[in-house]
């Protein structure tokens, strides 16, 4: 208190504005739409600096190849950030991501049963848009039997179907994995490429029908954005102030899966760096209203992988997967975040 | 008014909810009390239809509860539970905000704002309205709840064991509060309390459950009675008369 009253008595004037330019700076830091805008301002940056950096040859062709990634990395960062942030706000629980409902797993499934059957020359000669429908369609399928079974009945938990989507990620894993031992060395090597998120050379139809699903989505969620705010109190609460929670939750469910199914078919598993993506977002919104924490999670998410692409290329040469360097990196600032959280 | 007509509930084969027929919401404050396990949490959630009742029917104002939009209930009942884990990082005046949802759904009137307002100055929480509430004590953080359930302009507030966890000085603050609710904004307040001697100082109507079933309901001097008490919590308690007001003393 004392040392409080004699800085303020005999701080001379300049570093008073000093101050004051300084708590004005905190104030603007405050609003969530300056926050927003710096990080879209950064995101840009970083996206003419992959787009213009090493070009080699045709500065044409290799825009046009690197639009398309940037493309893909929009719809992707887009689908994870959103399923993740909704997801966190309907199970009430922040460390988790729509990976544990065994997305991941049952596409990796699907792709080792395709090879497995059919080997992996059709898996290469497929259709790209039959492949995909297929996967997206049987995603969906997977989902909409888990959810119809948990939410029909009168057992309607989301913590039971979280469960039972654990335990069928296992299950889907280790099935996987008995298959991948069984395969040809040369069919499994195809496979593994499937099992990595590739974001670099999209099918442009695949990637036009991804974004549009996505987009759908997103449009979707625009008229529940205040309910979803209220869905944070937790379910008991949100019930009380006249949400009709069933339904809302019937409704995000399916909006989420159609996100994760469409980008994962797209481009492989990639909900691997959401829960990094969505905690970030909620310390870097500055507010938890979804209108910011949805935004600055698909920032950050972009941020993340387009940052990871950059330093996969310039300093590894291509040599690892884009999930090592955002699993590394994401997850050595998250542990800076947690720890810094926790000192003050 | 809110009437419960032969409610049960039954979790499995246990009954905790048994044939309770009941009405709640005259003037004044309505204290709830049984000990644990005894289904007061249990009645609560069937009124703010958080459970449906395996038998009978709860009505609030003239309305079926299982039929009731969602949201007009809302504008007539307001819940404030025992648990109140927010996940989120939010202000006082976030949380309060939310009161206002069943009639805004989230875009804000002058109105809800004048409602709003008038939620945070009843509550004194002026000062702290930009305070995240990880950042409160008890007393306060219970007191940003109740500015939530007030701001939600509901006749009837039913409130779960509200006095949880606070201190003689902040349970003591919160009685006298939702006695004022009651006799000056006309609150038909329903509460929930474990402390007998502030439900016979505070409350209108005394209502004890034990087992799922409504073992006394009266004015609050009658239930403060030994026979009445030791029935209702299977423990001996004295009552004693105390510059007549009626002191259970259940410490032996």
């Amino acid at each position: 208190m004392r040392t409080e009253t004699f800085e303020i008595g005999t701080a001379p004037a300049a570093p008073a504005r000093a101050t004051r330019a300084r708590r004005g700076i905190r104030e603007l830091w405050a609003l969530p739409w300056v926050r927003l805008a710096l990080l879209a301002a950064v995101i840009v940056a970083a996206v003419v600096v992959y787009l213009f950096t090493d070009v080699p040859g045709s500065l044409a062709f290799a825009l046009r190849i690197r639009g398309l990634t940037v493309a893909a990395m929009l719809v992707v960062a887009t689908a994870v950030g959103v399923s993740t942030v909704v997801f966190h706000t309907i199970t009430g629980n922040r460390i988790l991501t729509p990976s544990i409902m065994g997305f991941d797993a049952f596409y990796v499934l699907i792709s080792t049963l395709i090879v497995f059957f059919l080997g992996s020359q059709s898996f290469v000669r497929f259709d790209p848009v039959t492949l995909w429908l297929v996967q997206v369609g049987v995603m969906m399928a997977f989902s909409a039997a888990l959810f119809s079974w948990l939410f029909g009945g009168r057992r309607r938990s989301v913590h039971l179907m979280l469960l039972v989507g654990i335990v069928l990620g296992v299950f889907f894993r280790s099935f996987s994995e008995w298959m991948q031992r069984m395969l040809d060395p040369l069919d499994f090597q195809i496979l593994s490429d499937a099992m990595f998120a590739s974001l670099t050379r999209p099918d442009e139809l695949l990637l036009t029908l991804t974004a549009a699903l996505v987009l759908v989505g997103a449009i979707a969620l625009v008229p529940l954005l205040r309910t979803l705010d209220v869905l944070t109190l937790g379910s008991p609460a949100a019930i009380g102030l006249g949400v009709e929670h069933r339904r809302v939750v019937l409704t995000l469910f399916p909006i989420v899966s159609l996100m994760v199914a469409a980008s994962t078919a797209l481009v492989g598993p990639i909900l691997f760096f959401g829960l990094i993506v969505a905690n970030l977002a909620y310390s870097y919104a500055g507010s938890f209203r979804h209108t910011w924490t949805l935004p600055a999670a698909v920032g950050i998410g972009m941020l993340c992988l387009i940052g990871g692409q950059l330093v996969l290329e310039q300093l590894f040469g291509f040599a690892g997967t884009l999930s090592t360097v955002i699993e590394f990196a994401g997850g050595l600032f998250f542990l800076f975040l947690v720890l810094r959280k926790g000192a003050r | 008014m809110i009437a419960l007509e032969n409610v049960t509930k039954r979790y499995g084969a246990t009954t905790v909810v048994d044939d309770v027929s009941l009405t709640f919401g005259g003037e004044g404050i309505a204290a709830l009390i049984g000990p644990n396990g005894a289904g007061k949490s249990t009645l609560f959630s069937l009124v703010g239809r958080l459970l449906k009742p395996d038998d009978g029917r709860v009505v609030v104002d003239g309305v079926d509860v299982a039929t009731a939009s969602s949201r007009e209930l809302a504008t007539a009942l307001a819940v404030l539970r025992q648990d109140n884990h927010v996940a989120a990082r939010l202000t006082v005046h976030d949380l309060v905000e939310f009161g206002r949802f069943p009639h805004s759904r989230g875009r804000l009137t002058v109105t809800d704002r004048d409602h709003i307002e008038r939620a945070i100055d009843y509550l004194e929480l002026d000062a702290y309205r930009g305070r995240f509430l990880d950042e409160l004590s008890g007393g306060q953080r219970q007191r940003a709840f109740i500015a939530m359930v007030l701001a939600q302009d509901t006749r009837y507030v039913l409130l779960d064991e509200p006095l949880n966890n606070l201190d003689l000085r902040h349970m003591t603050e919160i009685m006298r509060l939702l006695r004022r609710m009651a006799d000056e904004l006309d609150k038909r307040i329903v509460v929930v309390l474990h402390d007998i001697n502030f439900a016979a100082t505070y409350a209108d109507r005394i209502v004890a459950m034990r087992a799922g079933r409504v073992v006394a309901d009266a004015a609050a001097g009658e239930v403060m009675d030994p026979d009445v008490l030791e029935a209702v919590y299977d423990t001996p308690v004295d009552v004693r008369d105390i510059d007549g007001r009626p002191v259970a003393l259940y410490y032996s």
